[in-house]
Parts: structure tokens; C-alpha cells; sequence
């Protein structure tokens, strides 16, 4: 007896610290099990998630093409004072030259100055021309003065604006994309300015998703609260029968599910169809409800449901139906025992739904593409739009780092507001 | 307590229960509970004990006759009109709100004043000795700690009935004795109405008034804790409250209040007849442990019987005997710890005897 308790109780400091090493040891080697299992998964996301954001990250800072195909006359602005006139001989001398040098360069070269005349072409519309014209003049310019001879070839070279863009452009990184993310540019003294009132489209795109979003999660729910609510109160057997109904539009293609609106909302749809049939609208001037806001609104809020059901079910599966009675028996009606005492406990599976459709919400693509038409389409169809049509990478790269910016904005705010940990996903 | 003049406050009449239309969970229950009564509810599981408060809560409507609160139907009335006070199995305390909020729940519904509700809550809370508790959620609270809140809860509204499903199920034992006794305190300080749960028999008989004894959603009886234990009308209640031999028989003569009856391993035994229909009918011969006698005086007991004692387990204060007798070999005698007692030794032959009155021949039922 007496001997267990002494060898039971290992007061000594270094006894302590030998037992923490003893400790991380016999932990370690199922660490590393738990570790080697994990190990594909890891490597997976590495390379088909975390790399190509960070990749993302980067395309939207980087900017290399001015410094590349122009090097010399970066170099010859370096010091150039945009807002003091046209700058020195020299650095016409060394455009010349660098312009030369690509024209003569072969086939890489000549890319080279395609890309240049379209980087600067998206800083200021129209000098795409400029550039081609004066590159192709530029191995036959000889000697100088080459100033005079540029704004032979070009006025354009005559104005300050078309130089504080190349010496803009020449650092090998750049905000721009963000700045035109939000409407934003940098004006010919190199201050940030808004957009002219003609060219601004993307802060409406960011209030129409932040908005479309929003709308969505609400309708959400409104609609999966009841329900949710229906299911946790039936008996176990019916209610996981209606579980697979929820469940049921998981096994059909996103596609099919948004074309299938088509059929519905469309202008001889079945819903505007059985109304024309019933007198409520008329054969000519039928409301539109698809290709529109309305047409994204229902679909998406169509497709989003499950995700805010289901994460409200499970927290209603765990509330015990004897809290309600408890409120009944102390007086509560059955409304305020509802509101007083079922609701707030629900609050973490209703938090967990919204942020779950909402994050969702705001980056959806196929669905508004298919039917929003104009004023339906959100700010991920503008990131295709520009990965795909425009190409124009670092841009699309920029209006993706925002969104994915603010989901995480978002994520720590609720966070910081219910607790994650307060999240229940089923 | 005779029927007639008590003042009663819940009165049962006739009333049935069947969840799926095919069983009768409760079988005509009638029962008066008088004002300011603790009544108990003791019975196996499955008896029919929660649906019997579930009804007079509200909860779940009867299939057949009346609840009647105050000689007043409530059959009709929703559980939040009936001013009840419940104590559930799990506390149901609402864990979004502190120990403060849940006291003042009821009150606010009530449309109380602000001061009126603190200063009812805070008595409320004083009077379960958690004074300094009202800031706590239900989950910061120990278990017994968290049924005082619920009691307390319950209580608030001062209602003048309140309903305990055997709240103190989930708690250990020294809690649950100590709990006992506050419970029974705060009754006999309020003089609110008890309607008490549980199939705990201790906590049952030291708590009530009265115990309703269910089985199979029928009162099997119902009467005070004393006459419940001395004095069991059947053998179910003699065989569910405390320790009780049994032996099986056949009435051979009745005379009056006794009873002459053959036991079925030879022997006959002089019994107090309390439910048995005649002669010739089989019945139950129940015998508490403690008036059965090792080797009595000669002539001082009308039944003496050989017997073999087969096992002694030593419990401080009584040692507890078992002889086999009449060809049972699970006869339990409590032979007292006093001085004058003999030695006995397991394999020993002694005589046992009992008196004709503390041998109640019961009904047949096993
Ligand atoms: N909601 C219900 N639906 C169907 N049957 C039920 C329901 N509630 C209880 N029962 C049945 O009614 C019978 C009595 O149940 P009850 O809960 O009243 O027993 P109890 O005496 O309280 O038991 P315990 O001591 O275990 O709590 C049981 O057989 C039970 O299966
Ligand atoms: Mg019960």
C-alpha cells in the first residue's frame, strides 16, 4: 500500500518534464499514423486548391509585360514628374529603341508587343493602335531627334497621358486590377480617381451580389425554417422519409435543376401559361420572370434550400420537445413559448444555414449565367467573363481575391458574432 | 383520509388513456388529491405514472372521463391556462437563459413588474439556497444545483398545484436524500399541492402523505406510507414495497378475520385473511423479515416451522439470515444485532415462528 502511493505520486520537477517527453513520445507515433492517413488528401488539396489560389493571388498583382517589352524606357521615366509636360528626348530615344529591338526580335518579340499594345489598350482604350503603328515604324528611325518623330507617327506621343501609363505600368507589380475591381483608376497624375459615371460597372455588380445574396439566404429561411421544423417534429420514421425529398434534388445535375426553371418561368412556361389559361395575365404583355433578377432569385433560392434545411433540422432534432412544454406549463402561450424559448435555441443551425447559402450564394455561377440575363448576372460571371472572353487573367484574379476576401471577412465576422463553434452542420 | 370530507383539490374521474387505440396505458383511474397533500405516485416502469401527470398538465389529452381542478373540468384547458407548477425528469431548464431569466420566465408572462419579478425570483431563489446563483446558465450548474432550479422555477408562480416527474432520478444518492428533505421542507413551508413521480419506495415513503401504488395503469392502492407497508392489500404491493417472504397456498378454513392455510410444501399457517375469497382458493402468504422469530419461547407463536439456515450476511445493525423453510430456500429472516441473540452458523437447524397477525394471505397473483 505504502509503496503505491509514494511511486503514484511523481512530485519532482524533472519527474514532470520526463513524463511530458514520455508523453510526446508514445503520442508521436500515432500522430504520424493519423498524419500518413491524411497525407493524399493534403496533397491533393495542395495541388488542385491551394496552389492554384495562391497562384490567383499572385495574377492579380502581377505585371510584368510593360517592364518586359519596354525596359529601357522604364528606365529613362524612372524619374520623370508626369504632371511637369512631355518627358525628355531620352526616353523617346529609348522607346524607339526597345520598340525596335521587339520588331526585329522575331516571332517573340512581335507577341511581346501585341501584349504590351493590349495591357496598355486596358489602361487607356484606343492606344492599342498607337503602339502597333509606331512599333512597326520604329526600326526605320535611324537618328533623332526621336521626339519630333514619334509625334509624327502618332500625336498621341505628344500627350503626358499615354507616358504616365508605360511608366505606371513598367513596375513589375500592380493595384490596378483592384482599383478597377471598384471602379477605380489612376488618373494622369497617378492619383487614385473613380471611373468615368459611363465606365462604372463593377461596384453595381458587388451591391447586385452582396444583394442577390442576401435576398436569397433570406427567402431560404423563410421557406426551409418551416420545414425544417416539420421534419424534426414528426415521428422519426415519416421524417426520414421526407429527408430523402429534401435530399432528392442532390441526385439530379445543377443543370438540369436551373434549365428545368426555364420551363417553368418562362415566357410560355408552365406557371405563366396556367395563369394566361385562369385570366390572371394576359396573352400579350406577360410579366417577365426569367432572364432576369426574378428568374436568378427563384432558381438560386430553388437550388439553395437543402443547405439551409438541413443544418436547421439537426439542430431541431436535438432540441427536447419537453422545453416547449416546460414553457407551456409556466404560463406561456403557444406562440411566445415559440418565440421565447424554441427560437433562440435554434439560432446556431439557422447561423449555420445562412453563412452556408450565403458564401455559396455569392459565388454562383451557372445558375444566374443560364437565367439571369442582364440585371441577373452576378460577379462570378464577370470572373468567367474575363477568364474566358476578355482574358484579361489579372483582372479576374483581382475580383476573385475580393470575393474571396469578403467570404472570409464574412466567416470571421460571424465568428467573431455567434461563434463557430456555436455551428452545427448536422 | 376518508373520501368524503377532504378538501379536495384534483380529482380523477374515471379516466382512461390509450396511445394507440389498443391498449389502455391507464384503466379507470379515480382519485381525489386533498389540498396541501404530498401524494406519490410510486410504480414499475411502463405503469402509466407520466401519462398520468401529462394529462393533468395538459400535455396529452385523456381518451375517457374527467380531470377535475378545483370541481372545475379541465379537459378542455391549455396547459399554459392551467397554472400548474412542473418539475420535469431532465429539469427542461432553458439553457439560452441564465438561472435568472428561467425564474423570471413565468412571471414576465404574467406580465409582472419589473421589481415584483426580481424580488419574487430573488426569494425564490433564496428559499433553494442559490442566492448568489442568478447570473449562471443551467450548463455552469451541478446536477443538484440544477433541480433546485427547476423546483424553484416550478414554485415562482406560486401555484397551488405542482407536478414532479421523478426529478430526482438523475442524481446520487447522497444528493438525492438530501434533495428529499428539501423538497419535503419546502412543502410543508408553501403548502402547495405535491403531486409527486417515482419509483423509488424509499423516496416515496419518505416523502408522501399518501402513495397511490400503480401497476399495469391501475391503483393498486392507495394509503399512507405506514399502512402501505404494514398493512399491503395484494401481493403486488407487498412484494413492491420493502423486503417480504412469500409462500404459496390453499385456504383450508376461514374463521372471521383469519385463516387457516396449507402451504403448498406441506405445513399449515395461521393468516390474517385480507384477500382471499374463500376456502379452496389458492393464495399468497406475505411475511416481512422482521417479524419472523429464531427459535421462539415455546407456545408464544401459533406458527412454528423447522428450518436450515443457509447463508448470514453481516450488516452492522441486523445480520441477515436465510433458511430455507417449507421447501423455499429464499426465507429471509432480520435476526436484530442485540446481545441477547444467539450465534447461529450456516447449515444449522433452527426453528422459525411468527405471530398469526404479522402473516397476511394475500391473492394468488405471482
Ligand atoms: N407518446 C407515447 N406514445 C405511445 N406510447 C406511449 C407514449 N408515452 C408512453 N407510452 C407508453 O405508455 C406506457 C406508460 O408510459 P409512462 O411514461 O406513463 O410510464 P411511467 O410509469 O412514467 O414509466 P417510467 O417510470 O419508466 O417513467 C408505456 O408502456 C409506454 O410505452
Ligand atoms: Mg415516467
Amino acid at each position: 500500500m505504502a509503496e503505491a502511493v509514494i511511486t503514484a505520486a511523481p512530485t519532482e520537477v524533472s519527474d514532470a518534464v520526463n513524463l511530458k517527453a514520455r508523453l510526446r513520445s508514445a503520442t508521436a507515433r500515432s500522430r504520424r499514423n493519423a498524419f500518413l492517413l491524411t497525407a493524399p488528401l493534403l496533397i491533393m488539396l495542395l495541388i488542385t486548391f491551394i496552389v492554384p489560389i495562391l497562384d490567383m493571388l499572385f495574377r492579380s498583382i502581377d505585371d510584368p509585360i510593360v517592364g518586359q517589352a519596354v525596359p529601357r524606357a522604364a528606365i529613362a521615366l524612372e524619374d520623370w514628374d508626369s504632371g511637369a509636360g512631355l518627358p525628355s528626348e531620352e526616353a523617346y530615344a529609348a522607346l524607339v529603341a526597345d520598340l525596335a529591338a521587339l520588331r526585329t526580335g522575331g516571332s517573340d518579340g512581335k507577341a511581346l508587343i501585341g501584349r504590351f499594345a493590349t495591357r496598355l489598350n486596358f489602361e487607356q482604350p484606343g492606344v492599342r493602335s498607337v503602339i502597333t503603328k509606331t512599333a512597326r515604324k520604329a526600326p526605320k528611325l535611324k537618328e533623332g531627334p526621336y521626339k519630333d518623330a514619334l509625334i509624327k507617327i502618332h500625336k498621341k506621343w505628344g500627350q503626358p497621358e499615354i507616358w504616365a501609363a508605360i511608366q505606371r505600368l513598367s513596375a513589375p507589380y500592380t493595384v490596378v486590377h483592384f482599383l478597377a475591381s471598384l471602379d477605380l483608376h489612376y488618373d494622369v497624375e497617378g492619383s487614385i480617381v473613380g471611373q468615368p459615371e459611363m465606365r462604372q460597372v463593377y461596384i453595381t455588380i458587388w451591391l447586385r451580389t452582396l444583394y442577390i445574396s442576401g435576398l436569397v439566404t433570406l427567402l431560404c429561411i423563410l421557406l426551409g425554417y418551416p420545414v425544417a421544423y416539420l421534419l424534426a417534429t414528426l415521428p422519426q420514421r415519416t421524417s426520414n422519409l421526407l429527408i430523402i425529398l429534401v435530399l432528392l434534388p442532390f441526385w439530379t445535375s445543377l443543370l438540369v435543376r436551373t434549365t428545368s426553371w426555364i420551363v417553368v418561368l418562362g415566357r410560355n412556361g408552365v406557371l405563366l401559361e396556367t395563369l394566361a389559361w385562369l385570366g390572371l395575365v394576359g396573352d400579350v404583355d406577360r410579366p417577365q420572370l426569367i432572364y432576369n433578377m426574378t428568374g436568378t432569385i427563384v432558381a438560386m433560392t430553388h437550388i439553395l434550400l437543402p443547405f439551409m434545411i438541413l443544418p436547421i433540422y439537426s439542430v431541431m432534432r436535438g432540441i427536447s420537445p419537453t422545453y416547449m412544454r416546460a414553457a407551456r406549463s409556466l404560463g406561456a402561450n403557444p406562440a411566445r413559448a415559440f418565440y421565447k424559448v424554441y427560437l433562440p435555441q435554434t439560432v446556431p443551425g439557422v447561423g449555420a444555414g445562412s453563412i452556408l447559402v450565403f458564401i455559396l450564394a455569392m459565388g454562383y455561377y451557372i445558375t444566374p449565367a443560364l437565367v439571369g440575363g442582364q440585371n441577373g448576372t452576378l460577379i462570378s460571371n464577370f470572373i468567367a467573363f474575363h477568364m474566358q472572353k476578355s482574358l484579361n487573367w489579372g483582372f479576374a484574379a483581382a475580383l476573385g481575391a475580393i470575393l474571396l476576401a469578403g467570404v472570409l471577412g464574412l466567416y470571421w465576422l460571424y465568428d467573431r458574432v455567434v461563434g463557430v463553434s456555436n455551428m452545427k452542420m448536422g | 383520509m376518508p373520501d368524503s370530507d377532504i378538501d379536495t383539490l384534483v380529482e380523477f374521474v374515471g379516466v382512461q388513456k390509450s396511445y394507440d387505440g389498443e391498449t389502455l396505458v391507464v384503466k379507470d383511474l379515480n382519485l381525489k388529491v386533498a389540498r396541501g397533500e404530498f401524494l406519490t405516485m410510486l410504480g414499475p416502469s411502463g405503469s402509466g405514472k407520466t401519462t398520468v401527470l401529462m394529462m393533468v398538465a395538459g400535455f396529452e389529452p385523456a381518451t375517457h372521463g374527467d380531470i377535475l381542478l378545483d370541481s372545475v373540468p379541465i379537459n378542455n384547458v391549455p396547459p399554459h391556462k392551467r397554472g400548474i407548477g412542473m418539475v420535469f425528469q431532465n429539469y427542461a431548464l432553458f439553457p439560452h437563459m441564465t438561472v435568472f431569466e428561467n425564474l423570471a420566465f413565468p412571471l414576465q408572462v404574467r406580465r409582472m413588474g419589473k421589481a415584483e419579478v426580481e424580488s419574487k425570483v430573488q426569494r425564490a431563489l433564496d428559499m433553494v439556497r442559490l442566492g448568489g446563483f442568478g447570473h449562471r446558465r443551467p450548463g455552469q450548474l451541478s446536477g443538484g444545483q440544477q433541480q433546485r432550479v427547476a423546483v424553484a422555477r416550478a414554485l415562482v408562480f406560486e401555484p397551488t398545484l405542482v407536478l414532479m416527474d421523478e426529478p430526482l432520478g438523475a442524481l446520487d444518492k447522497n444528493l438525492r436524500e438530501e434533495m428529499q428533505y428539501e423538497i419535503k421542507h419546502i412543502h410543508e413551508n408553501l403548502g402547495v399541492t405535491m403531486v409527486y413521480v417515482t419509483h423509488d419506495q424509499s423516496e416515496a415513503l419518505t416523502m408522501s402523505n399518501r402513495i397511490a401504488v400503480f401497476d399495469d395503469g391501475v391503483i393498486q392502492q392507495l394509503a399512507t406510507p405506514e399502512s402501505l407497508y404494514e398493512m399491503p392489500e395484494n401481493a403486488f404491493v407487498a412484494g413492491f414495497i420493502g423486503e417480504n417472504n412469500r409462500l404459496m397456498g390453499r385456504v383450508t378454513e376461514m374463521n372471521g378475520q383469519s385463516c387457516l392455510v396449507e402451504v403448498d410444501a406441506g405445513g399449515s399457517v395461521q393468516a390474517l385473511a385480507i384477500n382471499v375469497d374463500g376456502v379452496g382458493t389458492r393464495t399468497t402468504l406475505s411475511l416481512r423479515p422482521e417479524r419472523v422469530t429464531i427459535n421462539p419461547a415455546e407456545g408464544s407463536c401459533p406458527n412454528v416451522f423447522d428450518a436450515k439456515v443457509e447463508e448470514l450476511i453481516y450488516l452492522g445493525d441486523h445480520m441477515r439470515t436465510r433458511v430455507s423453510v417449507c421447501g423455499h430456500d429464499d426465507f429471509i429472516v432480520k435476526v436484530p444485532n442485540s446481545s441477547g441473540n444467539v450465534n447461529l452458523t450456516p447449515g444449522e437447524m433452527v426453528k422459525v415462528g411468527w405471530m398469526a397477525e404479522d402473516c397476511r394471505a394475500l391473492d394468488a397473483r405471482e
